[in-house]
C-alpha cells in the first residue's frame, strides 16, 4: 500500500463544477474568518476561552453554533435536491448525474440528524440543564469538552468529504447489501463510518455525563420530581442515548469489519444476514428521533409555563408521558420495515405499540393546552414557535399513526409521504423545538435578547415554507412517487414537486431571517440587554443567575423546595439576595486535552477512511497520549476567593437592582 | 470510552472537597457512578453482538460449525484463568484499600499474568482456526463468532494496559485517593467483563458445542 | 395566518382527493388496494376526532387566553385537575384501542403472505430485482420477460419475490401492497387487479446509481385470450432465459429496455435464491421453522430448497 494509502489527487473531484465552486466560497469564507480572528487578535481568545473551556455554557454554544453551520450545509442540499427533482421532470436528467444527488440525499439526512439536530439538542441540554439543577458544571467537565470535540471531529469529517473523495451514496441508513464493499466500492461509506462512529461515541459520552449530572449534582433540596420538565425530557433522551447508541457503535463496527476485513455480518455472500443491520440500525435509529424530540417537548414545556406566567399543566403527567414515550420508543423499531415480509402477529404487534406512543404525546399536547387555559400568554417568539409546533406536529402525528399501520404502510412505505411524516415531526417537532429553545434562552446565553420583528417573520417564513413544502409531498406520496429518485417522469407530478420547491425557498427565506436576527440583534445589543437575567420572567433556577451567567453559576448553592423553583424565591423575597460571606469555589481549569485528543482520533478516522496505516496508529497514539498526560497532570482545578466572588455577584445585584426599578 | 471517563478522576480527586459542600457533590462518587454508567453501554454493545451471534450462528455457508471447532476443555482452562483474575483483582483491591501498597502490586501482578494468560490462549485459538482456513471470512457463523469473542478480547487486552498503568500509577504515587478511586473502576471494568465471558463461554462454547 | 395555513391544508386535501383519481395508491385497481385506501381513510378519519380538537383549540386558546384579555380569568397556581387528566388520557387510549383492533384485523386481512380467496386459478410470478431493472418469470408458462408484467383481470397473482443485488422493494402502487426483495430469500405477495389496465411498477428501496430507472409496467389484461396473445408473443422469441444469459442480464445497466424469453430454463428463480443461501445443510427443518418468527422468507427459501 502506497504512503497515502487509496488517496490521491484524483480523489478531488475537479470534473464536478458545483463541488468546485462550493469549496471555493467555503475557502473564502474560510480565509475572511481566519482574516477577521487575525486583525481583531481573537485567537487566543478563541483558543482559551472556547475552543478548550469545560464550561457547560460555553460548550453549549458552541455546540450550537456547530448545528447552525451545519443547518447551512444540511439545507443547502436541501435546496439542491429540490431543484433536482423541479428541473429533471418528465424524463429530463435535471443539472445534477445520479451518482452526485445519491449522495446529497445521503448527507442531507445524515447531516440534519447526526449534525443538526442532535448538536442543537446537546448544545441546548449543554446550556440549560446544570443551570436549571443548581449544579456549577456537569459531573465530568474535561469528559463534556471531549465529547463536543468528538462531534465536530465527525462533522469535520464529513465536510472533508465534500472536497476529496466522495460521501456515501446509500440513503442515511446505509442498508447493507448496497452499503457493502461490492456495491459500494468508494471511501463514501466509510466517511459515513468513521462520521457516524467518532461523533456517536462522543454523544454517548454526553448520555453518562448528564445522567450522572442529573443524579448526582442536583442542588440541594431538588427531589426528582422538582426537576425542571427540560431537564427531565432531557434525562430521559440521555437514558436513551446511553441505551440506544451503544447499539449503532456495534452495526458500524460490524460493517467496518465487513467493509475493511472481509467479514461477512451483512453481505450477500458468505451467508451474511442484511437484515439484521436493518433491526440493529433502527432499533437505534427510532429512539434517537425521540432522542430528538423528547427535549423538544421540554422546551414547549417551558416556553408555555414561561409566558402564560403559569404553573406547567399536569408536571407528573409529562414526566411519566416522557418516560413511557421513552420505553415504547424501544419496542417500535420494526415499523420502519414492515414490508419485509414479517409474519402478521409481527407487525401487528408492533404497528399497535406504535400507536400506544400516540397516547402519552397527545396527554402531553393536552397539557400543553390545559396550560394555555386560564393563564396570560405572551405572544413572544418562542410562544410562536411552540403554537406552531402544537398544530404541525399534530398532523405530523396523525401521518405517523397511519404509517403505523401495516396496511397502509404497505402503499405508503419509503414514498414521499413517508417524507412528508418525518419532516412533519422532525421539523415541526424537534427543530421548532430547539428554535424555540434558541429565542428562549439566547438572552441567558449571551446576556442581550434577540430582535422580535425579525424572529416572527422568521417563524413565519418557516410556518407558511413548511406547509407550502411539505403537504405536497404527502400528495405526492399518494400519487406513488417513492423517495430518493433523482428523476421523474409522470406529468401528474409536476406541479406538485414545483410547489415543493417553492416552500423550500420560503424557508430558505426563514433560515435567511434567522441569521439577519442575529446580526440585528448583535448590532443592537446595547438596547436589548438583560440586565436582571430574568427577561421573560421565568420559573426555574437558570433564571436565577446573570446572563451571561458568571462562569461559576451560583455563587451559593440554591436552595430548592418547589418544582417552580425560581418562581418560589421571587414570590418568597429570597431572589437576588446579598450575601456577606461567600465560600472559595472549586473550578475545572480549561484543558486543551479535548481538542488535541479530537485531532488525534480525527487523523486516525481520516487515515482509516483512505487506508493511511501510519497515520491512524499516529493518530489513536497521540490521542491516547494526550489522555495520559492529562490523566497523570495535576494542574486541574482551582479555587475562586470569596473577594472575587463577592465584587462579582455586587456588580450583578446592583445591576439587577438598577434593572428592577 | 472507559479512558475518557477515567480522566475526570482528576478532577474529582485533586484537592479535597470542601468541608461546606454537601455529600451530593462528592465526585468520587461521580466518577464510579459514571464508570457504572459507562458500563452500562458497553453491555448494550456486548448485548448486540450477541443478538448478532444467535441470529447469524446457523449460517455457516457449508463450512464449519460450532461443533467442529470448539474445544471445551481448552476454553475451560481459559474461563478458568479469568475467573480467578477476578478473584485476585479482589484480593489487590482490598489491600489497596488497607493500604498495603507491595500487597496491592503483587495481586495486581498476579491478575495482570492471568489476564495474559487468558489473551494468549485466545490469541493461539484464533491463530489455530485462522491456520485452518476458519477465518472470520469464511462465513457469517466464524465473522460473529470472531467479532463477539474478538471484542472480549480487546476489552480484556485495554483491561490489561489499564492495569499496567496502574501498576506504575501505584509504584510512583503510592496508594491515595486517586489511585484507589481509579482502582475501583477497573474493578469493575475487570468483573464486568468476567461476567460478560461467562455469557460469552455458555452461549458460544457451551450451546455451541452441544 | 395559522388559521390561513389550515385552510391551506384543507384545500390541499380536496385537490389531493381529487387528483387521487388520476394513478397513486388512492386511484386502487385492485382490491388489496381497495382495501388499503378504506383503511386509510377511516384511520384518517378516526384520528381527526383527536387531531381537528386540538388544533382548534391550540388556536382558540391562545386567542381567548392571551396577554392583555384582562377579563379572562387568570389562575397562575392551578396546574392539576383530576378529571381533566382523566380525559386527556382516557381520549387517546380509546381511540388507540378501536385503532388496535381495526390495525391487528387489518394486518391480518391485508397479510402480504396470505393468498387470495378467489374462485380463479392464481397465476405465479417469480421475480428478480436486478441492478437496475426487474425479471418476471412465469415458471407455470415457461417464458419470462424484463420490465414488463402482465397478468389477466380479476385472477389472482402470487409473486414470489428475491434479489439479485442489493434490496429493493417490489411495488405497483395502484394495486396495493409492497414487499422487500432480497438476496438469498424469496418473499412473497399477493395481488389482484379489479380492472384492466396497464399501471406504473417501480421500486420503492433506494438501490443504487441506476435506481430511478428500475420501472416497469404492469398489464392486466381485459381478459384470459388476451393475457395468452401476451404470453404467445413472449413465445414467439427465439431466446431463452438459462444461466448464462441471465449471468448476461444480470449485469448492471440503466433504463433497461422491455425484453422478452420465449423459454425458461428449469429452476431459475430457484438458481438465483441459492446462490446466496446460507443455512447450513445440516439445518433440521423444525429449527427452520422456529426462525419463521424473525424470517418469515427464509422458510419460503427452505421451500424451495425443498422442492429442488
Amino acid at each position: 500500500m502506497s504512503f497515502l494509502g487509496k488517496l490521491t489527487l484524483e480523489s478531488i473531484p475537479y470534473h464536478e463544477p458545483i463541488i468546485m465552486v462550493t469549496l471555493a466560497v467555503v475557502a473564502v469564507i474560510g480565509v475572511i474568518i481566519a482574516a477577521l480572528i487575525t486583525k481583531y487578535k481573537k485567537w487566543g481568545v478563541l483558543w482559551n476561552d472556547w475552543f478548550t473551556s469545560v464550561d457547560h455554557k460555553r460548550l453549549g454554544i458552541m455546540y450550537i453554533v456547530l448545528a447552525l453551520v451545519m443547518l447551512i450545509r444540511g439545507f443547502s442540499d436541501a435546496i439542491m435536491m429540490r431543484t433536482q427533482q423541479a428541473l429533471a421532470i418528465n424524463g429530463a436528467a435535471g443539472y445534477l448525474p445520479p451518482e452526485h444527488y445519491d449522495q446529497i440525499f445521503t448527507a442531507h439526512g445524515v447531516i440534519m440528524i447526526i449534525f443538526m439536530a442532535m448538536p442543537f439538542m446537546i448544545g441546548l441540554m449543554n446550556l440549560v440543564v446544570p443551570l436549571q439543577i443548581g449544579a456549577r458544571d456537569v459531573a465530568f467537565p474535561f469528559l463534556n469538552n471531549l465529547s463536543f470535540w468528538l462531534t465536530a471531529s465527525g462533522a469535520v469529517l464529513i465536510n472533508i468529504s465534500l472536497g476529496l473523495g466522495e460521501f456515501a451514496k446509500t440513503g442515511w441508513v446505509a442498508y447493507p447489501p448496497l452499503s457493502e464493499l461490492s456495491f459500494s466500492p468508494g471511501v463514501g461509506v466509510d466517511y459515513y463510518i468513521w462520521a457516524l462512529q467518532i461523533s456517536g461515541i462522543g454523544t454517548t459520552l454526553t448520555g453518562v455525563n448528564f445522567i450522572a449530572t442529573v443524579l448526582k449534582m442536583r442542588a440541594p433540596g431538588m427531589k426528582l420530581m422538582q426537576m425542571p420538565i427540560f431537564t427531565w425530557t432531557c434525562t430521559w433522551a440521555n437514558i436513551l442515548i446511553v441505551a440506544s447508541f451503544p447499539i449503532l457503535t456495534a452495526v458500524l463496527a460490524m460493517l467496518t469489519l465487513d467493509r475493511y476485513l472481509g467479514f461477512h455480518f451483512f453481505t450477500n455472500a458468505g451467508g451474511g444476514n442484511a437484515m439484521m443491520y436493518i433491526n440493529l440500525f433502527w432499533a437505534w435509529g427510532h429512539p434517537e428521533v425521540y432522542i430528538l424530540i423528547l427535549p423538544a417537548f421540554g422546551i414547549f414545556s417551558e416556553v408555555i409555563s414561561t409566558f402564560t406566567s403559569k404553573r406547567l399543566f399536569g408536571y407528573k403527567s409529562m414526566v411519566w408521558a416522557s418516560g413511557a414515550i421513552s420505553i415504547l420508543g424501544f419496542i417500535v423499531w420494526l415499523h420502519h420495515f414492515f414490508t419485509m415480509g414479517s409474519s402478521a402477529n409481527v407487525n401487528a404487534f408492533f404497528g399497535v405499540m406504535t400507536m400506544v406512543i400516540a397516547v402519552p404525546t397527545g396527554v402531553k399536547l393536552f397539557n400543553w393546552l390545559f396550560t394555555i387555559y386560564r393563564g396570560r400568554l405572551r405572544l413572544t417568539v418562542p410562544v410562536l414557535w411552540t403554537l406552531g409546533f402544537m398544530t404541525t406536529f399534530t398532523i405530523g402525528g396523525m401521518t405517523g399513526v397511519l404509517l403505523a399501520v401495516p396496511g397502509a404502510d404497505y402503499v405508503l412505505h419509503n414514498s414521499l409521504f413517508l417524507i412528508a411524516h418525518f419532516h412533519n415531526t422532525i421539523i415541526g417537532g424537534a427543530v421548532f423545538g430547539y428554535l424555540a429553545g434558541f429565542a428562549y434562552w439566547f438572552p441567558k446565553a449571551m446576556g442581550f435578547k434577540l430582535n422580535e420583528r425579525l424572529g416572527k417573520a422568521a417563524f413565519w417564513c418557516w410556518q407558511v415554507g413548511f406547509y407550502v413544502a411539505f403537504m405536497p409531498l404527502y400528495v405526492l406520496g399518494f400519487l406513488g412517487m417513492t423517495r430518493r429518485i433523482s428523476h421523474t417522469d409522470n406529468p401528474d407530478w409536476n406541479f406538485w414537486i414545483y410547489f415543493a420547491a417553492v416552500g423550500a425557498f420560503i424557508i430558505f427565506a426563514g433560515i435567511i431571517l434567522q441569521f439577519v436576527q442575529l446580526y440585528v440583534s448583535f448590532r443592537d445589543r446595547e438596547q436589548n440587554l438583560d440586565t436582571t437575567g430574568d427577561p421573560w420572567n421565568g420559573h426555574t433556577l437558570e433564571w436565577s443567575t446573570s446572563s451571561p451567567p458568571q462562569f461559576y453559576n451560583f455563587a451559593k448553592d440554591p436552595h430548592v423546595s418547589d418544582i417552580d423553583c425560581f418562581t418560589d424565591m421571587k414570590e418568597k423575597g429570597e431572589a437576588y439576595q446579598r450575601h456577606d460571606n461567600y465560600e472559595p469555589i472549586h473550578m475545572p481549569k480549561n484543558t486543551a486535552s479535548g481538542i488535541l485528543m479530537a485531532i488525534g482520533i480525527t487523523a486516525a478516522g481520516f487515515a482509516a477512511i483512505w487506508h493511511i496505516l501510519w497515520l491512524a496508529i499516529v493518530g489513536m497514539l497521540g490521542a491516547f497520549v494526550v489522555f495520559l498526560f492529562r490523566a497523570y497532570s495535576n494542574d486541574h482545578d482551582y479555587y475562586v476567593q470569596p473577594d472575587e466572588v463577592a465584587k462579582i455577584e455586587n456588580t450583578h445585584l446592583d445591576k439587577v437592582a438598577r434593572g428592577l426599578i | 470510552m472507559s479512558i475518557a471517563i477515567r480522566a475526570d478522576l482528576d478532577l474529582a480527586h485533586t484537592g479535597e472537597p470542601l468541608a461546606n459542600r454537601d455529600e451530593h457533590h462528592d465526585t468520587s462518587d461521580n466518577t464510579l457512578l459514571g464508570f457504572w454508567l459507562y458500563l452500562m453501554t458497553d453491555c448494550i454493545l456486548f448485548a448486540s453482538v450477541f443478538a448478532t451471534y444467535a441470529v447469524l450462528y446457523m449460517n455457516t455457508d457449508g463450512g464449519v460449525s460450532g461443533k467442529d471447532i470448539f474445544e471445551l476443555n481448552f476454553v475451560l482452562i481459559e474461563t478458568a484463568a479469568l475467573l480467578v483474575s477476578s478473584i485476585t483483582f479482589g484480593f489487590a483491591l482490598i489491600c489497596a484499600k488497607h493500604q498495603k501498597r507491595a500487597a496491592t502490586l503483587i495481586w495486581l501482578l498476579i491478575t495482570f499474568a492471568l489476564g495474559c494468560a487468558f489473551i494468549g490462549m485466545e490469541i493461539y485459538e484464533f491463530h489455530h482456526l485462522i491456520e485452518q482456513g476458519n477465518g472470520p471470512q469464511r462465513s457469517a457463523f466464524l465473522s460473529s463468532f470472531f467479532a463477539l469473542v474478538g471484542m472480549h478480547g480487546l476489552h480484556v487486552t485495554a483491561g490489561l494496559i489499564w492495569m499496567a498503568i496502574m501498576m506504575l500509577e501505584v509504584v510512583k504515587t503510592g496508594l491515595n485517593k486517586r489511585s484507589i478511586t481509579r482502582l475501583s473502576c477497573l474493578s469493575l471494568f475487570w468483573h464486568f467483563l468476567d461476567i460478560v465471558w461467562i455469557c460469552v463461554f455458555t452461549v458460544v462454547y457451551l450451546l455451541g458445542a452441544m | 395566518m395559522l388559521i390561513r395555513n389550515l385552510s391551506k391544508a384543507a384545500m390541499l386535501t380536496s385537490i389531493l382527493l381529487m387528483s387521487g383519481c388520476e394513478g397513486g395508491v388512492l386511484d386502487p385497481k385492485g382490491q388489496i388496494g381497495i382495501d388499503e385506501r378504506y383503511l386509510i381513510v377511516v384511520a384518517t378519519l378516526l384520528m381527526l376526532i383527536v387531531v381537528i380538537p386540538v388544533i382548534f383549540m391550540t388556536l382558540f386558546f391562545a386567542w381567548k387566553y392571551r396577554d392583555g384579555r384582562e377579563q379572562e380569568i387568570y389562575a397562575p397556581k392551578w396546574a392539576h385537575s383530576k378529571s381533566i387528566e382523566i380525559v386527556v388520557w382516557l381520549m387517546p387510549i380509546v381511540i388507540v384501542i378501536i385503532l388496535g383492533v381495526i390495525t391487528w384485523g387489518s394486518t391480518h386481512d391485508l397479510d402480504p403472505y396470505k393468498p387470495l380467496e378467489h374462485e380463479a386459478k392464481p397465476i405465479t410470478v417469480e421475480v428478480v430485482s436486478l441492478n437496475w431493472k426487474w425479471l418476471f418469470i412465469y415458471p407455470e408458462l415457461g417464458v419470462a420477460s424484463v420490465n414488463e408484467l402482465a397478468f389477466p383481470v380479476n385472477v389472482p397473482v402470487n409473486f414470489k419475490i428475491t434479489s439479485d443485488t442489493a434490496m429493493n422493494s417490489f411495488f405497483i402502487p395502484q394495486l396495493g401492497s409492497q414487499i422487500y426483495s432480497m438476496a438469498g430469500m424469496a418473499t412473497q405477495l399477493h395481488l389482484i387487479a379489479n380492472e384492466p389496465g396497464s399501471f406504473d411498477g417501480i421500486s420503492a428501496n433506494y438501490s443504487g446509481a441506476g435506481f430511478a430507472g428500475m420501472k416497469f409496467k404492469a398489464i392486466a389484461t381485459p381478459d384470459a385470450t388476451s393475457f395468452d396473445a401476451w404470453v404467445a408473443k413472449l413465445k414467439r422469441q427465439g431466446n431463452k432465459l438459462d444461466p448464462q444469459s441471465y449471468a448476461e442480464l444480470a449485469k448492471p445497466s440503466e433504463n433497461n429496455p422491455v425484453e422478452y424469453y420465449g423459454s425458461v430454463s428449469n429452476g431459475m428463480f430457484d438458481h438465483v435464491v441459492m446462490q446466496y443461501m446460507h443455512m447450513s445443510k445440516a439445518m433440521p427443518m423444525d429449527e427452520a421453522q422456529h426462525m419463521e418468527m424473525s424470517h418469515p422468507s427464509i422458510d419460503a427459501s427452505l421451500n424451495n430448497e425443498k422442492g429442488e
